[in-house]
């Protein structure tokens, strides 16, 4: 028997969950004074935050077992060594942070655009649903189909866009500022890149110019200014202000986004292209733009991600989305003094859309990395 | 056959033909604006024109630390007290933001896994909230504090309620404005040291003691002329009068707000970005410059910052706008900064809509063309010199 040939067990204290501590948390003297001052500062902090947001905390009854119906029934304010949270007055307002002031009895359009909206997504997130061709041709048709069921017409009672809030404002300024400004931005990323100097010089000052101003004041230009720019007669809606102004600002991103993409083409697809004869928009339009758009998604993704909670700002304008209605709820005084629940509620609501749609941009990335073909058109 | 349309097929035709024609129809579309917008303007007895920045503002500016206000000074004075406004939140943000999300960065590459968890957390949290959320979560927590009569006192000197943080106001007497030229001279001086000692050590490889020459210079020297001059500087603490202070510093809650959330918010995307810097130098230069024997805090400072700064750099620089850009949501708060107090109360007042935005509009585009233009240079000076 040779002696050096016998496998010999690493030490104990190099493996399994030993191991991981003293790598990870006790690798000298100075990392396990952090690690047990963290400790302690996790154990002062998470009882107390785990008893405010649950253990104590209002649902729909007070501790007296009385269903609450303002601020004075908290269990907090009756008695404040007793009580948390009170998420009561998430529960009585939850109608208006989903739906705002939408007619309870045509509340099943709107529900049943957020099913819809469900459905026109799926193949756009998920390339390799079966049938997706089909899908898509849902998707292409949901905006004209969402826009009737919204806001009326055909057949539906009118609903006027000022009745609409929460979570429905929400998702109307992001998905409709993301959807119009992506073939806005793809034609601005052109534009910058052509070789014709007027157009370019035009395209490189919008994007320059939206890109140095903040969005508030592209709000209040569409707010203020929009309506002196239009002939007498032609009133439009505050929202659709709103929307044009959310449009503007997101397709300079998007276009600089994209144009990254496109400086990432190999000039040789543009001389292939050419030497096959390809005019300037089959070439770009069947070559170039689903090559330079599929490299993009992740960063496309991103900005879409800034513009969805920059859709907060509406609420200065004076349009109520999800932080308005929240706002609007503090204003009144049978839930005064519950901001920290009603923020904790608007945060937690974006943050479960934003860090979703974070997460799937990593996944995508991740992807693109090793190279598996994405099929994204 | 030949096509009548021949020349179409000319490149330099198409060209011209075509940007005539977005020429012409830019034109056209801009002529349309203009006439409906004078015909709009006259209808509702709006007269175009600048004067209106000549006539008293009448309302009062309560954050306005540069400039005194009155509600007797004009428009034109509203926007130079929104621009200082706007300036002061940005570069104090700024400054906070790297601070901190360097910090950050670094922690969260730590190998202490506790720590970058953590870390983890927060710059998701912090970077998927709204902005304009934490900032009115900051400042609903900041007046939530308790009442001016209550105050927490930190100190003996820092009076923190409601209304914002007091404390003593430095006044400066007769004589400091040498203690002040002095320190100016000590920073010139200590950067030609710093300069010159870089000079030599490429040449000689001799070190000179540049950080402890720098802080005798600019600490030691002024400080020594400070006693001599008599201490010309003195202190105006804030007391307590009625329901209020008098006298001091005052920093309004509003400020406080903009500057926590705006540096915190964007400390979260800076940390991403240093993070991504420090990873994008590659293993082999900090196992070599261990080999050669460099100690810890050395490889950090002069091999791997360095060399990470050529990434970092360019994404910070659109940080800085965007933190300069989102100091404009001060008027969800109240905080008087140009949007605030020159677009929004002195637009309301006057009607001058297009005049206003305009020139806040101009006002932010030039702040960001003078901070991509600083970066820039910043940039080039770290780029990779080839010799």
């Amino acid at each position: 028997m040779n002696e050096m040939n016998e496998v010999r067990k690493p030490p104990v204290a190099t493996t399994g969950i030993i191991g991981w501590l003293r790598i990870n948390l006790f690798f000298n003297w100075t990392n396990s004074l952090i690690t047990l001052f963290v400790v302690y500062c996790l154990y002062q902090f998470i009882p107390w935050i785990l008893d405010w947001t649950i253990f104590s905390a209002d649902f729909k009854y007070n501790y007296l077992g009385e269903q609450i119906t303002n601020q004075e029934m908290c269990s907090r304010n009756l008695d404040p060594e007793n009580g948390g949270a009170c998420w009561a007055v998430i529960y009585v307002r939850f109608y208006q942070f989903i739906y705002g002031f939408y007619p309870k009895v045509e509340v099943w359009r709107v529900n049943l655009a957020y099913v819809m909206l469900a459905f026109a997504l799926l193949p756009l997130l998920y390339v390799k649903l079966p049938y997706r061709k089909y899908f898509l041709y849902f998707t292409y048709i949901f905006p004209v189909i969402a826009y009737f069921l919204l806001n009326g017409g055909l057949g539906f009672t009118e609903v006027s866009t000022n009745k609409w809030g929460g979570l429905l404002v929400t998702l109307v300024l992001g998905c409709t500022g993301i959807a119009l400004a992506f073939p806005i931005g793809i034609m601005l990323a052109l534009g910058r890149r052509s070789k014709l100097p007027v157009i370019s010089m035009m395209c490189t000052l919008f994007i320059e110019f939206i890109r140095g101003v903040p969005l508030i004041t592209l709000l209040f230009f569409g707010m203020v200014m929009l309506p002196l720019f239009l002939p007498e007669g032609i009133d439009m809606d505050g929202l659709v202000r709103v929307l044009v102004a959310v449009t503007f600002f997101q397709s300079a991103y998007m276009a600089e986004v994209i144009r990254g993409g496109l400086q990432a083409i190999p000039p040789g697809q543009y001389e292939a292209a050419k030497s096959l004869g390809m005019s300037y928009w089959r070439m770009n339009l069947l070559i170039i733009l689903p090559q330079a758009i599929r490299i993009s998604i992740p960063p496309i993704v991103n900005t879409s991600i800034g513009l969805f909670k920059d859709t907060t700002l509406v609420i200065i304008v004076g349009i109520l989305d999800l932080l308005g209605i929240g706002r609007g709820t503090l204003a009144d005084t049978n839930w005064l003094g519950l901001s920290y629940e009603i923020y904790f509620f608007v945060s937690l609501v974006f943050f479960i859309f934003t860090f979703g749609m974070s997460r799937y941009s990593l996944y995508l990335e991740k992807k693109l990395k090793t190279g598996i073909n994405m099929g994204a058109d | 056959m030949r096509s009548n349309l021949g020349f179409f097929s000319d490149e330099k035709f198409r060209s011209i033909f075509f940007q005539t024609l977005v020429v012409g129809l830019f034109a056209l579309g801009l002529f349309f604006v203009i006439t409906t917008t004078s015909y709009n303007l006259e209808k509702r007895n709006i007269a175009t024109g600048w004067s209106f920045l000549q006539n008293p503002a009448g309302f009062d500016i309560s954050f306005s630390p540069f400039l005194e206000f009155k509600s007797t000074d004009t428009h034109l004075k509203v926007y130079f007290v929104g621009v200082l406004n706007t300036l002061l939140v940005s570069v104090t943000g700024c400054i906070a933001a790297t601070i901190l999300g360097f910090i950050l960065g670094i922690v969260r590459l730590s190998s202490n896994w506790l720590l970058s968890r953590l870390v983890y957390i927060y710059v998701e949290f912090s970077r998927n909230v709204p902005l304009l959320l934490q900032i009115i979560l900051w400042y609903s927590i900041l007046i939530q504090l308790p009442r001016v009569k209550q105050s927490l006192q930190v100190l003996d000197v820092f009076y923190i309620s409601n209304r914002g943080l007091y404390s003593p106001r430095p006044i400066f007497e007769s004589g400091f404005s040498y203690v002040s030229i002095a320190i100016v001279l000590a920073l010139i001086s200590s950067f030609l040291i710093n300069r010159w000692a870089k000079k030599r050590q490429d040449k000689t490889g001799q070190q000179f003691p540049v950080f402890s020459s720098s802080i005798g210079l600019i600490f030691i020297v002024p400080l020594i002329l400070f006693f001599i001059l008599g201490s010309p500087l003195s202190f105006e603490h804030p007391e307590l009068k009625g329901f209020n202070f008098k006298g001091g510093l005052v920093i309004r809650p509003e400020f406080i707000a903009m500057f926590l959330a705006l540096s915190i918010y964007t400390a979260a995307f800076i940390s991403e970005i240093v993070r991504a810097g420090i990873m994008s130098v590659s293993k082999g230069q900090r196992e070599a410059s261990a080999a050669i024997g460099l100690k810890q805090t050395w490889i950090m400072r002069l091999i791997i910052i360095p060399q990470a700064l050529r990434v970092i750099v360019p994404p910070l620089t659109s940080q800085y706008l965007n933190l300069t850009k989102n100091s404009s949501l001060g008027i969800a708060v109240g905080y008087a900064d140009l949007v605030h107090g020159f677009g929004g109360i002195s637009l309301n007042q006057t009607g001058q809509a297009i005049e206003c935005m305009a020139i806040v509009m101009a006002t932010y585009l030039s702040i960001s063309l003078t901070i991509s233009f600083f970066m820039n240079i910043y940039n080039r000076s770290i780029q990779f010199k080839e010799k």
